[in-house]
């Protein structure tokens, strides 16, 4: 039953989407421009756009994600205070995208106006740093999408660390290691593939994200490489244009989500193969 | 010879003592670090309550929960209509979903667990939940809208094609988590498959269920892509499920683009009920599953 839904999924979308893949083939992946009253599809923006996102989202999140996942699965402080960020972060999972989006409007836009000038002053001349800034931009939704992401990262990294064999760090302590050599020499090491199967499914999730990036990275369809001018991403682009979308243009858009689907299942499977590959290795060791 | 001897051994504890308390130190330092940006994290999260609570509260009134949502500009009214039509969606995303969710757990589990067909509905059902879920609404939107209209049925639909993963695999945890014995001593006792699992294995599963529906519930009542464009939204109270429909995801995404402030604030107290419903549901279900262990 659930294999025919998904079955169902692709077929619609396929079956929708069939007269704009007749119509404009690959030209849709590499064609620059998307100018529905022109009847020209091309999404390489969005493409660009949701990959850049994702990226830069991972950027910031891998380094905090991780040294959460350390400090959870570490003895830093009691146990109770862990359970409690552990519960924080779990939180931070369930709030809904678009309240994301509301605060990153109120908070995080204004953020970027403020200081996204010292960025261009200082760091102009690296052409992701080019203003002129604007408030609605790459930076402001990827910096909200880090958020969205950083559950993803933490729980899974966290059970990596966890599931590295006691044996391992014991020995590490008894060879003279401090905790942090330990840290780096061999938990680390050992829970490796778990750490990059979260990341890769952190990835995944950020490039689906909808909601809070709509809200936030100004919805342009004009290829740009500057973090702080507006872009578009694929999800953005069918939550902005599918409620008034006719004809062509729907279909031009289901191939669209077409796209996004390929993209993030693929990336998903590769993620959920990594992360079997690390549980059947760790299985053996005690 | 004498001090050729002693020579590199006082070298070497030198180096030994400069060592030490170098990893001592760096030691120190990255604990410290650690625990900076595990704390720096909540930075943000205590952000998002503090600005909803401190917008939304001041509105929240027995008006906002049972009145319509004023016109552009206006000040006044409320978002009863987007409770309603949340509630409504979501209950047809479970009626559709919750069936399917538990009779394909209880197939896989109990009648196939390690045929080739289980593995692959267990592989499919997991890309499923990690499927963008602005596609729910894509394919609601082909199977449902493009052949009536933008509908309450059609973000329903939606909805239950978000949901429907996450029912299952929990559903499955939870029959997974019925000892053998139970089944054993029902076998036993002369009960054939059917009786097994209907008097049985289900009752015993239950709370673990309904700890997944929950979950679900939270996720679908805070969804806005997969409803964004199937049922849209209705500025007046919905007479029948194939009517567009208002929700209040879909009230925080339209009023926050609003230049009005008090539809500003309307999102924000829209945001507080979400927040509190998802984080209350989370909570209990939380419970629930502790007191399982």
């Amino acid at each position: 039953m659930t294999i025919i839904t998904l079955g169902l999924i692709a077929g619609e979308i396929l079956k929708e989407a069939w007269p704009a893949i007749q119509k404009f083939g690959l030209k849709f992946v590499y064609g620059a421009s998307w100018n529905p009253n022109r009847q020209i599809y091309g999404v390489l923006p969005f493409l660009i756009g949701t990959m850049m996102s994702s990226l830069i989202a991972l950027l910031i999140a891998f380094p905090l994600g991780v040294s959460i996942a350390i400090f959870l699965s570490e003895d830093f402080l009691p146990s109770g205070i862990r359970q409690t960020i552990r519960f924080v972060v779990e939180l931070l999972a369930a709030i809904p995208s678009v309240v994301y989006g509301l605060w990153g409007i109120f908070v995080i836009i204004p953020l970027v106006q403020q200081y996204g000038g010292l960025l261009d002053k200082h760091l102009g001349f690296i052409p992701f740093f080019k203003g002129p800034v604007f408030g609605n931009s790459l930076l402001t939704a990827s910096i909200v999408l880090s958020l969205m992401v950083l559950p993803t990262i933490t729980a899974i990294s966290r059970n990596a660390f966890v599931a590295t064999p006691k044996t391992l760090r014991e020995g590490a302590y008894a060879l003279g290691a401090t905790r942090w050599e330990a840290i780096f020499g061999v938990i680390f090491p050992a829970a490796a593939p778990g750490v990059v199967a979260a990341t890769i499914l952190a990835f995944g999730r950020a490039m689906g994200e909808t909601m809070a990036v709509a809200m936030l990275i100004g919805n342009s369809p004009r290829l740009t490489w500057s973090l702080l001018s507006p872009s578009g991403t694929l999800a953005g682009l069918l939550a902005n244009q599918f409620a008034e979308a006719e004809g062509m243009q729907i279909s031009a858009l289901m191939y669209a989500a077409l796209l996004l689907v390929i993209l993030t299942l693929g990336v998903n499977m590769i993620g959920e193969l990594v992360l079997r590959y690390t549980q059947r290795r760790t299985a053996g060791i005690q | 010879m004498n001090s050729v001897l002693t020579k590199p051994a006082n070298f070497f504890t030198r180096t030994f003592h400069a060592k030490t308390a170098f990893r001592a130190l760096s030691n120190r330092v990255l604990t410290g670090l650690c625990i900076l940006f595990s704390f720096l994290t909540l930075v943000p999260l205590f952000s998002i309550i503090y600005l909803v609570f401190k917008n939304g509260l001041p509105l929240i009134s027995w008006d906002l929960f049972t009145k319509l949502p004023p016109a552009a500009g206006r000040i006044g009214g409320g978002f009863g209509n987007a409770i309603i039509g949340t509630a409504i969606m979501v209950g047809i995303a479970l009626v559709l979903a919750v069936p399917l969710g538990i009779l394909s757990a209880i197939y896989i589990n109990e009648y196939a667990p390690s045929s080739r067909l289980s593995a692959g509905v267990r592989f499919v059902a997991k890309m499923l939940t990690g499927i963008p879920s602005i596609i729910c609404g894509v394919f609601a939107f082909a199977v449902v809208v493009v052949h009536t209209q933008f509908s309450a049925f059609a973000g329903g639909v939606a909805l239950s094609v978000l949901i429907l993963p996450t029912i299952l695999l929990t559903a499955e945890q939870a029959l997974l988590g019925v000892p053998r014995a139970y089944r054993e001593a029902s076998y036993g006792l002369g009960a054939p498959n059917y009786q097994t699992i209907w008097k049985i294995v289900l009752p015993e599963a239950l709370p673990a269920i309904m700890t997944g529906i929950m979950l679900a519930v939270a996720r679908a009542a805070g969804e806005t892509a997969p409803i964004l464009f199937t049922a849209l939204f209705n500025q007046f109270w919905i007479k029948s499920i194939w009517q567009p429909s208002a929700s209040l995801s879909v009230l925080i995404y339209n009023f926050s683009m609003l230049p009005y402030p008090y539809q500003v604030k309307m999102a924000w107290a829209a945001s507080l009920v979400l927040v509190i419903l998802v984080t209350f549901t989370n909570v209990l279900a939380q419970i629930a599953f502790r007191k399982k262990n």
